[in-house]
């Protein structure tokens, strides 16, 4: 984009910064488009595998809904309890919903089209979802409330036992590609089947991997069977019981953009990114412009996402604990000397 | 050679992803004042705990195996930021390098089998 504001007249340092600014515009507001839009989806989703009609009456086929929530939320009282240590309280969403943003800064959204082609980029993207915690804890005690605080525990304690079993899947994907860059990344799954089909998520060896990954972002991003920090049976509505107004509605945000984040890793890391699905150009795959494949692949991936809310039965602590330890743990660990060791007995070995 | 210049985006993403997440926790606060609905007494500002005042002061103590799910997770996150630099150079290590992390993993496996055996991962 720099080349074309330069073509304006510009100097080289004003158009790559005018470029830049224009490119983080653009991530970050069809992202909060797409976030919107998305939780109106997910409701639409919901309420079609319960056979009834989600949001129908605001705007057409109901299309409006989440912008008049957002409206409204907009003009609510912002509430801070006299208890509560208030800034941290407001300090809270607003870390959570700048890491939500942040983590995009490094997806490659087609060949070279990414903001910050950095070569590190997964352990970026590692790095910032682990940030994530740090506004739900802090929201947690900042509202000096007996539910946010046992929901806030939870959530860290939760959210840091995946994340151990998802540095060890990323390490899989990594001894694959050979790269931490995610456009080294998507091209290492070029061709990755019979010279056919990319991605790689056929491989006997990452597929069980891939499984682990989508399961493990769920219970990362907190979302139902995993939704254990917001139980509104046990614990009113989790960190965010004290929040009310906009502040409350940027955990939601927050919430969703990580949901969609994790699905454009599912589709990054394993499902070719923005690569068509086969790579034979039968009908022209080629012609259609990487984003599109990218975006459809996200949205595949939410539906799952959807489906697995609206159909599997919240999970109990003690299981979560168990699964996130006791399965995925060892499962992943072993996976790492397995990917490891095929590596080098075919690719790498003397 | 690493090419620092990437990272400046980051940094003006950070700073735009700042002002747009502050202004939208701020700017409801001074419109709610100026529509009128921002009316605050010590009943609605009193912490939710389902209609009943607070017991105890929520922030005085809790479970002690979050201390332990925390220490696991620094350890085996440190091993983590072990396999990193070792997966990416993995072509040029050769036998050498990979029996080496695995004498590593094997360490770290016995320290889980340990941990597991004395019930550190049960959550009843």
């Amino acid at each position: 984009m720099t080349e074309t504001f330069q073509s304006w007249g510009m100097s080289y340092d004003w158009a790559w910064f005018t470029a830049t600014i224009a490119g983080i515009l653009l991530i970050a507001l069809p992202l909060m488009l797409a976030v919107a839009m998305i939780i109106y989806a997910d409701r639409k989703i919901w309420a079609a595998m319960a056979l009834r009609r989600g949001p129908n009456v605001v705007g057409p086929f109901g299309l409006l809904q989440s912008f008049a929530d957002g409206l409204k939320v907009f003009l609510q009282e912002t509430i801070i309890p006299s208890a509560a240590n208030k800034g941290l309280f407001l300090i809270a969403p607003i870390i959570t919903f700048t890491v939500a943003l942040m983590a995009w800064a490094v997806i490659p959204f087609n060949s070279g089209a990414v903001l910050a082609n950095i070569n590190v980029g997964l352990l970026y993207v590692l790095a910032i979802s682990s940030l994530g915690v740090y506004g739900i804890v802090i929201a947690g005690w900042a509202s000096n409330s007996k539910y946010p605080f046992f929901s806030a525990m939870r959530a860290a304690a939760q959210m840091i036992s995946y994340e151990v079993s998802i540095g060890f899947v990323l390490i899989c994907v990594v001894l694959y590609a050979n790269s931490f860059n995610l456009n080294a990344i998507v091209e290492a799954q070029r061709g990755h089947g019979l010279g056919i089909v990319n991605g790689f998520w056929f491989n006997l060896l990452l597929f069980p991997m891939w499984v682990v990954f989508l399961i493990s972002s769920m219970a990362e991003t907190a979302r139902a069977p995993f939704d254990l920090t917001e139980a509104e049976s046990e614990l009113v509505a989790g960190y965010q019981t004290e929040y009310s107004s906009m502040s409350f509605a940027l955990y939601w945000l927050g919430e969703y953009a990580n949901v969609l984040l994790m699905c454009a890793l599912n589709a990054t890391l394993f499902f070719g990114g923005w690569l068509p699905p086969l790579n034979i150009d039968l009908i022209p795959w080629f012609d259609i412009p990487g984003w599109i494949w990218l975006f459809a692949k996200i949205l595949f991936f939410f539906f799952i996402f959807s489906w697995v809310k609206a159909t599997v039965p919240r999970y109990r602590y003690d299981q979560l604990m168990r699964l996130g330890w006791k399965v995925f743990l060892p499962l992943s660990l072993s996976f790492v000397v397995l990917v490891s060791g095929w590596l080098m007995f075919t690719r790498y070995g003397a | 050679m690493v090419d620092l210049s990437q990272y400046l985006p980051i940094l003006i993403f950070l700073g735009i992803a700042v002002a747009l997440s502050a202004l939208f926790v701020f700017l409801p606060m001074g419109v709610s004042r100026l529509t009128g609905t921002h009316n605050p007494d010590a009943e609605k500002l009193s912490e939710y705990e389902c209609g009943f005042p607070a017991f105890e002061d929520p922030r005085s103590q809790f479970d002690v195996r979050f201390y332990l799910v925390a220490i696991l997770f620094i350890i085996f996150d440190l091993e983590a930021a072990f396999l990193f630099p070792w997966a990416v150079s993995l072509d040029m290590t050769g036998w050498a390098g990979w029996a080496t992390m695995m004498v590593f993993l094997g360490e770290l496996a016995i320290g889980l089998a340990y941990a597991w055996k004395k019930g550190a991962l049960e959550w009843e």
